[in-house]
């Protein structure tokens, strides 16, 4: 044992701690690109021009890039630790062993609260889809939405339920088409043409530029996070993947590096198509600004290209986010930071079932009975008092177990630029979203201050101390 | 065309969930609580390595 690393691909299997069923090891860095991605890259075809209505198309770009620095310092960040820390429930897992037990409990709920909420906010954008999609075929009466949301994460929740390598390998399918269609509409745009019908100086120029000042860029920030939030979704695989201190840093920074691409190409076709007015309200103006977009090239091919595109993408991330919140669930389960009972892995799907239906009636509640911008709201500040954990939690990974304590599969570089330069643009977007939702964010942290209280004066008591720190570290420095 | 589309997204979820539901009741009436809570964080970790450098 002594001779072997982490970065062995020969060992696997049940183990000395009694399992005997556990989550099987069957994805490669392919799955992990696509969990991530997949996640995301609706926020591509829509949301994301939320920005441009807060502050105009170059406080959005500006946004767009400085959220690309925020989830380039979590995907190095989450990269490092998690491919030390190889267990179902990524940040989770990482706050258990690094932090402590509270800090864990609090990042457990962000997750499945920021991917619950996100599955809802996708069904909803789904059933929207679907009627759009009615009107454009000539339905002559408008179609109940509700069948087709409930269709959506019923049948998700079904094929997750089935095992993680059939879902994953769909997720790659949809999610490399949603961003084949991107590139396909730049490509066609012909920007580089003298006959392209993008019009940036046209639509970017005098008072357009930026139409509210650089307070706008600050307000811009909050859906900025849209263009790549759930990348940190990619952890959740750990616990699945045949290699993990290969695949899960592999995996991730593809999928940031991916994301990075795509925002930045779906920004300069966006704004060079529509005005930055009816491109910034993404209610009544642009829902979904890549679409709009292939709308006016007058193309059918890249319309349909396009709708599918979105269509994908939008199942992609709910699939996704399925996979995430069940495993994050399951975790807290097996360590009974929750009863037990949602710790079971099916025997021969070998799948977190009951975590995964567990969560389904709360998505459909959400789904059917929420607006969508709360919906989203609440997933974005969930996901947003994750990423300050995560600067707090490399930190202490550092300090704890230095570099030549534990062998990592991944090192980022310019530790603690990273850390600090997370923590920075946090505080930055946590202002963004005070502007604009403070209620609402006052009223997430009260509810998690609460649930901490619960948790700290009743649950923790079932917690069995000695089992959840499962890790062969060395003893951390200074203990 | 839409009706019956509707329609039938309405028979599809109903179908995934007594799926789920039915597979559920079974796997839960054959298996042992222990067997389908004996996962273990770390199984592959505690196998494979001591971190020694």
């Amino acid at each position: 044992m002594a001779n072997t690393d982490i970065t062995s691909k020969s060992m696997d299997g049940m183990g000395p701690h009694g399992t005997k069923v556990g989550l099987l090891r069957v994805l490669g860095p392919a799955h992990v690109w696509a969990l991530g991605v997949g996640i995301v890259l609706v926020g591509e075809y829509m949301g994301w021009n939320f920005a441009v209505g807060k502050g105009g198309a170059y406080a959005a770009l500006i946004a767009c890039w400085f959220a690309g620095i925020l989830y380039s310092c979590v995907a190095m960040i989450d990269s490092e630790v998690t491919s030390t820390v190889a267990a179902a429930g990524g940040q989770y897992t990482q706050a258990k062993h690094i932090v402590g037990p509270l800090m864990a409990f609090n990042v457990g709920l962000y997750l499945v609260f920021a991917y619950t909420m996100l599955e809802a906010g996708n069904a909803i954008t789904l059933g929207y889809l679907i009627s759009v999609a009615a009107d454009m075929t000539g339905a002559t009466e408008a179609i109940d939405q509700k069948p087709f949301i409930i269709l959506s994460i019923v049948f998700l929740a079904w094929l997750n339920y089935r095992g993680v390598l059939a879902t994953l390998t769909f997720n790659l399918i949809i999610t490399a088409f949603a961003f084949v269609a991107i590139l396909v509409l730049f490509v066609a745009s012909a920007p580089w043409s003298e006959g392209t019908m993008l019009a940036h100086a046209d639509l970017m120029s005098g008072q357009a530029a930026l139409p509210y000042g650089w307070l706008g860029v600050l307000a811009a920030m909050h859906f900025g996070l849209w263009f790549y939030l759930g990348i940190e979704g990619t952890t959740q695989a750990a616990e699945e993947v045949r290699s993990p201190a290969r695949s899960l840093p592999f995996g991730t920074l593809a999928g940031i590096m991916t994301l990075l691409i795509a925002a930045t190409l779906t920004w300069y076709i966006c704004v060079g198509y529509l005005p930055w007015e009816y491109l910034g309200d993404g209610v009544n103006g642009a829902v979904a600004p890549l679409f709009s977009a292939a709308q006016l090239t007058g193309s059918d091919a890249l319309i349909v290209i396009l709708g599918f595109g979105t269509l994908f993408a939008t199942l992609a991330s709910a699939n996704g986010c399925i996979n995430d919140a069940s495993r994050a669930w399951f975790s807290m389960g097996r360590d009974h930071y929750l009863p037990q009972w949602f710790g079971a892995v099916h025997p021969v799907y070998r799948t977190p079932y009951r975590s995964i239906m567990f969560l389904v009636p709360i998505a459909l509640i959400f789904a059917l009975g929420a607006p969508l911008d709360q919906v989203i709201t609440f997933s974005i500040l969930s996901g947003l008092l994750g990423y300050t954990f995560m600067p707090i939690n490399v930190i202490l990974f550092r300090r704890k177990w230095p570099l030549d304590t534990i062998k990592r599969g991944y090192v980022h570089p310019f530790h603690p630029i990273p850390a600090i330069t997370l923590i920075a643009l946090c505080a930055i977007t946590y202002f963004a979203v005070f502007l604009g939702y403070g209620t609402q964010l006052i009223a997430m942290v009260t509810f998690y201050i609460v649930v901490s209280l619960w948790f700290h004066f009743w649950r923790y008591r079932f917690v069995k101390r000695a089992d959840q720190f499962t890790m062969p570290w060395p003893k951390p420095r200074g203990y | 065309m839409w009706p019956m589309i509707e329609t039938g997204a309405w028979v599809l979820s109903g179908l995934f969930a007594l799926h789920m539901l039915w597979d559920w009741y079974k796997t839960d009436s054959t298996y042992s609580e222990e067997v389908l809570t004996s996962s273990r964080e770390g199984e592959i970790e505690a196998m494979t390595e001591q971190h020694k450098l």
